[in-house]
């Protein structure tokens, strides 16, 4: 039973980082239709940018918040820059683009920083609690749940109670009509982008002291896992996004746990596939399933 | 495959294209001949080239039977796949059991390479069509979740069973040299690329007929309007899983070429960055175009060629070399990536059938 | 239509026509007065596929430029029989697909000499076949697999690591002796590294000698399940055979569930400059880890040879961070110079790997090298080192042993000095 309890909570910390992660990649497909391939290495430009602040002020909560500047500006910068000049009317266009993206950014994280891993710190302790004889969570995986309530409620906040939100949302779902209305779509599809790649960044700022280290393609199998929890939900659900990537990140801890690393892709595979095939749109999915 | 059965009559085709040049040929002889003449080309080639040119050349054959299958399922027929590099070491991997066991069973002579290329084909078939099933379901992303999945299962199965598969490490693939008739000093590479190219061209023989059969036409109509096609009498589920196994068939031939011409196979060099060079591939070379796989293809083979070349082309400090050494080509190659995407979006096909019908228009003359 | 059938026949027949002129005289036997591929009386081109960009470049993206500089000081020095080394060196990121395509393209079309050092299992392996029906030289693989051991089938193929089995005997036969009574648990990565390991240690320590055995894979670094599994076993020794970053993950994930192990590391993960950057500020948990080497240990600044490594790291590698990598790519350098030396003024692709196989070299390395006839295996062993104080230092003799059921052996022979000018001589 401490061992189903530990399995539990480790795959519940990890699993609130896919969660952002996920949250992250649905924010932008909402907004332009796109899955953003390269949402990891955008995230990992910004974690370097921490790493840079870090080193050069001593203060990791500077980083923290010049990772966070980093990605909105980067998300920003990359919608305007190239997204926006890309043809929409193949949906592989801004993919292809997208993975171009990835090569050019992990390249030039190499030039710069080199491709070692370099350390990550934490703000808190990674140090487990004890309970009654048990290893429980960390005061860092209780930084990485508030984080990650805080950002999922503030997004809510904004989408639903706040105009810019409101028009947000209209600019997305109806962008003629917006336009009409007097809504600036095309500022708020790179306030969309910003939102979805400060998101992503506070993910990486999360996961990588938990992982290797910083490196170039450090986000790379965060995004896998995070991709297949937003696909889980319902790439057009926030909800689903949380829920996706609490799921995914359970069921990783428990498949190492009880059968063996090397068998997680397999159950990935056979969840998304259950998944899937009972609701092809994603757990959260929409009832009206096709469009036409 | 059902490519040869279903030959347009003419007069169909030439209502459906009626550009094309030479219409009063049947679709197959036309692209028989076709064939033959890249045939005559591509020995040509192999005694003009040397080596290393030959086994790319043969590599880019391998990498074109996957990509052709790629622009089948996703330029014709609109359904994403990340998951074609899994496809392909299916392929490969039936490749070297099929080979392992004839070599076992003392059958060396190289014509059972055949043999091991029409299983590994056919076990590639069983693989895309339980993939194609579930496939046929889903659409956009959830389609591009699934097929990611895949993408990353299939290496990692062969670490879950190396008994069969020997993890990391891979198989060795028992190849017969070539022919003694051929002479004591006839190249190797030059055999691969024969071998390579005999293959490939079939594959495409019959992808082309099915592209211009009534199937091609379905897909095209799938991929268009699905409510549509439903309306006009399509199955449309039927038709993208054939659609899927098709291209799985490709992919397999190409993976399996691909651990002929390695002589070995192993999981990394499947791995999820394979599958989204593929569809890279094809993109940048042109999607919905067979010629458009051939230039994604070659630059499949020219990207690790072109690093090597472009990191002999600097002398720089140690201090600078280490960290430009292997990144600066990536770089490149990426921002390159951006630039076509954006400046020619139909690839490089699309920009060369626009420079052909700029210079036709200005030089009408030439067409008679 | 008539047209374009007769435009076909034109082609068709100047296309035969060249073709036949192109058969004609092509494929001539290469001649036994040929040169010799990449030596010329003032050069000698050599080349290596290592990982230099992707996941797996840490670290080892390091070793192929501290041999270049290696080489270059030689060169600076006059070379070998007056010829200078030209080091190729090309990325394949780890990648088995792209290792075909570079190897091919620096024997086939840069024509180099002999392949040096190539790293990884996966990726050498692919390419065996291909140097073997060419003839190349495949000099000192940079792994510890026991492929590159197969002087019947890979007559020109040599190893240069001590094999996984070997370390696994020699680090179980330190916690048998020296931490009797314990309970003893393995983390392996799980492929040929992890399970030839755990093959070495059960040989000394039986199978039922280890307590419980976990695995990684690359793809996933989460190692707490595998930590609390370990934790809740009550193990109290734990040796890893891991790569450096799952080291460092292992220590790290240990700590945090408040697991504090007798750490005994295979050597491809117990660099500690390289653990120490990847823990950052947990690098203090290192303190006691047991480690295997048979190099020069980087840290010690009084052993002769990392005097002469540093130097050259300094006059010719832009003062790279030193590290074990940098050591082992010059380790790597000085014993093909020896090679090559030894090998003569009338350089061949025979005669060099002739001279590797009359064996007899020693260099930097602690431990024995093992090439013979019957021998393509490198080093036979290695040396204990343990973190104290943040450095880590040799402790204890150094051992040998086979990868078959022979005893771990002591092994006196003492390290030999450098030359005074740093390239060994004839």
């Amino acid at each position: 039973m401490d061992r189903f309890l530990f399995l539990t909570l480790d795959g519940l910390s990890r699993g609130a980082v896919y969660a952002a992660f996920a949250l992250a990649l649905v924010l932008i497909w909402r907004a332009g239709r796109i899955v953003n391939f390269a949402q990891g290495a955008m995230a990992v430009a910004a974690a370097y940018v921490a790493y840079s602040v870090t080193a050069a002020t001593g203060s990791y909560w500077l980083g923290f918040a010049a990772a966070l500047l980093a990605g909105l500006l980067l998300g920003a910068i990359v919608d305007v820059a190239v997204m926006r000049l890309v043809d929409h009317r193949s949906p592989l266009n801004p993919v292809i683009v997208a993975l171009g993206l990835v090569l050019l950014i992990q390249a030039v994280l190499g030039m710069v920083y080199g491709n070692e891993y370099l350390p990550a710190q934490t703000p808190f302790s990674r140090t487990a609690l004890t309970v009654g004889g048990t290893a429980v969570l960390s005061p860092y995986d209780l930084f990485v749940f508030a984080t990650v309530g805080v950002v999922g409620a503030a997004l809510v906040w904004v989408f639903t109670r706040t105009a810019i939100g409101l028009r947000m949302r209209a600019a997305a779902f109806a962008p003629e009509v917006s336009r009409l209305l007097g809504v600036n779509v095309g500022g708020m599809l790179t306030l969309g982008w910003a939102l979805a790649s400060g998101v992503g960044a506070l993910a990486a700022m999360l996961v990588i002291p938990t992982g290797l280290g910083l490196h170039p393609h450090a986000m790379d199998l965060v995004f896998v896992s995070a991709f297949t929890a937003a696909v889980l939900g319902g790439l057009d659900s926030p909800p689903g996004a949380v829920v996706g990537g609490l799921g995914v990140g359970l069921l990783l801890s428990y498949v190492s746990g009880y059968a063996g690393g090397d068998l997680i892709p397999l159950a990935v595979l056979a969840l998304l596939l259950t998944v899937l095939l009972l609701r092809p749109g994603g757990l959260f999915a929409p009832v009206t399933a096709r469009r036409v | 495959m059902s490519a040869t059965r279903a030959t347009a009559p003419p007069s169909r085709a030439a209502a459906v294209d009626p550009a094309r040049p030479g219409r009063s040929l049947p679709t197959l002889v036309r692209h028989l001949a076709v064939a033959a003449g890249v045939a005559l080309l591509v020995l040509l080639a192999s005694y003009q080239l040397d080596s290393f040119r030959n086994f790319q050349l043969a590599t880019v054959a391998a990498y074109l039977c996957a990509t052709a299958g790629l622009t089948v399922l996703t330029g014709l027929c609109g359904q994403l796949s990340l998951g074609h590099g899994a496809l392909m070491a299916t392929g490969a991997y039936t490749l070297a059991l099929a080979q392992n066991a004839l070599a076992d069973g003392g059958r060396t002579a190289g014509g059972w390479l055949v043999v091991s290329l029409v299983v590994a084909v056919l076990a590639t078939v069983v693989v895309g069509a339980v993939v194609g099933v579930a496939a046929a379901r889903l659409r956009g992303p959830y389609l591009a979740g699934l097929t990611l999945a895949v993408a990353v299962v299939v290496p990692a199965l062969t670490v879950t069973f190396d008994g069969v598969f020997n993890g990391e490490q891979g198989l060795a693939v028992p190849v017969a040299p070539a022919p003694a008739g051929l002479g004591s000093y006839f190249p190797h590479e030059r055999w691969q690329l024969w071998v390579a190219a005999a293959a490939t061209l079939s594959c495409l023989v019959l992808l082309a007929n099915l592209v211009r059969s009534r199937y091609g036409r379905a897909f095209r109509a799938v991929r268009d309007d699905e409510v549509a096609a439903r309306l006009a009498g399509i199955h449309v589920a039927r038709t993208q899983v054939v659609a899927f196994v098709v291209s799985a068939a490709s992919a397999g031939l190409g993976g399996a070429l691909l651990a002929v011409l390695a002589q070995s196979v192993s999981p990394g060099a499947f791995g999820l960055t394979l599958s989204l060079f593929l569809l890279m591939a094809v993109v940048i070379g042109g999607l919905g175009r067979l010629a458009g796989a051939a230039w994604g293809a070659v630059l499949l083979v020219a990207l690790p060629d072109l690093t090597h070349s472009l990191t002999n082309l600097f002398t720089l400090s140690p201090a600078a070399a280490q960290r430009l050494e292997g990144n600066l080509p990536l770089a490149i190659f990426g921002a390159t990536l951006i630039v076509v995407m954006i400046a020619a979006p139909g690839g490089v096909q699309g920009l060369l059938s626009r420079l052909t019908r700029a210079l036709r228009a200005r030089w009408p003359v030439g067409r008679s | 239509m008539r047209s374009t059938a007769r435009r076909g026949l034109v082609i068709a027949t100047t296309l035969t026509l060249l073709l036949t002129s192109a058969a004609c005289g092509a494929d001539d036997d290469p001649g036994s007065g040929a040169p010799v591929p990449g030596v010329t009386d003032t050069e000698i081109v050599v080349g290596t596929h290592m990982p230099l960009t992707g996941p797996a470049s840490a670290g080892y993206s390091k070793i192929a430029p501290a041999t270049k500089a290696y080489f270059d000081y030689v060169n600076a020095n006059g070379g070998v029989h007056g010829r200078k080394i030209t080091y190729n060196i090309v990325d394949d990121g780890y990648n088995p697909a792209t290792t075909q395509q570079v190897v091919r393209q620096l024997v086939l079309q840069d024509k180099v000499f002999a392949i040096l050092n190539g790293l990884g299992t996966p990726t050498h392996t692919g390419v065996l076949d291909f140097l073997h029906t060419n003839r190349v030289p495949d000099l000192f693989v940079a792994s510890g697999s026991r492929n590159w051991d197969q002087p019947d089938r890979y007559p020109n193929t040599f190893g240069f690591n001590p094999d996984y089995t070997v370390e696994g005997k020699i680090l179980a036969n330190h916690v048998k002796t020296a931490l009797p009574g314990r309970s003893v648990c393995f983390l392996g990565q799980d492929d040929d590294f992890g399970r030839d390991a755990l093959a070495g240690v059960e040989k000394i320590l039986g199978a039922d000698g280890v307590a419980a055995r976990q695995t990684y894979v690359t793809s996933n670094t989460n190692v707490a399940p595998q930590i609390g599994a370990f934790k809740a076993a009550g193990c109290e020794v734990v040796i890893l055979a891991t790569v450096p970053g799952f080291t460092a993950l292992s220590v790290g994930t240990a700590a945090r569930l408040d697991f504090k192990p007798q750490w005994v590391v295979s050597n491809v993960g117990a660099d500690l400059p390289t653990l120490s950057r990847q823990l950052g500020d947990a690098a203090g948990l290192l303190e006691g880890l047991i480690g295997l080497n048979y190099l020069p240990m980087q840290g010690d600044s009084d052993d002769p040879w990392i005097q002469l490594f540093t130097k050259v790291n300094t006059e010719h590698n832009g003062g790279a961070e030193f590290d074990g990598n940098t050591v082992y790519g010059m380790a790597v350098g000085y014993l093909f110079v020896q090679v090559l030396q030894a090998a003569g003024k009338d350089l061949t692709r025979e005669s060099l790997v002739e001279a590797v196989r009359k064996g007899g070299y020693q260099g930097p390395g602690v431990a024995p090298l093992r090439f013979s006839a019957t021998d393509h295996s490198g080093y036979g062993g290695g040396r204990l080192s343990r973190v104290e104080g943040g450095e880590q230092r040799y402790f204890g003799p150094t051992y040998e042993t086979d990868e078959a059921d022979g005893p771990v052996n002591e092994y006196s022979a003492a390290p030999v000095p450098p030359p005074a000018n740093g390239v060994p001589s004839a």
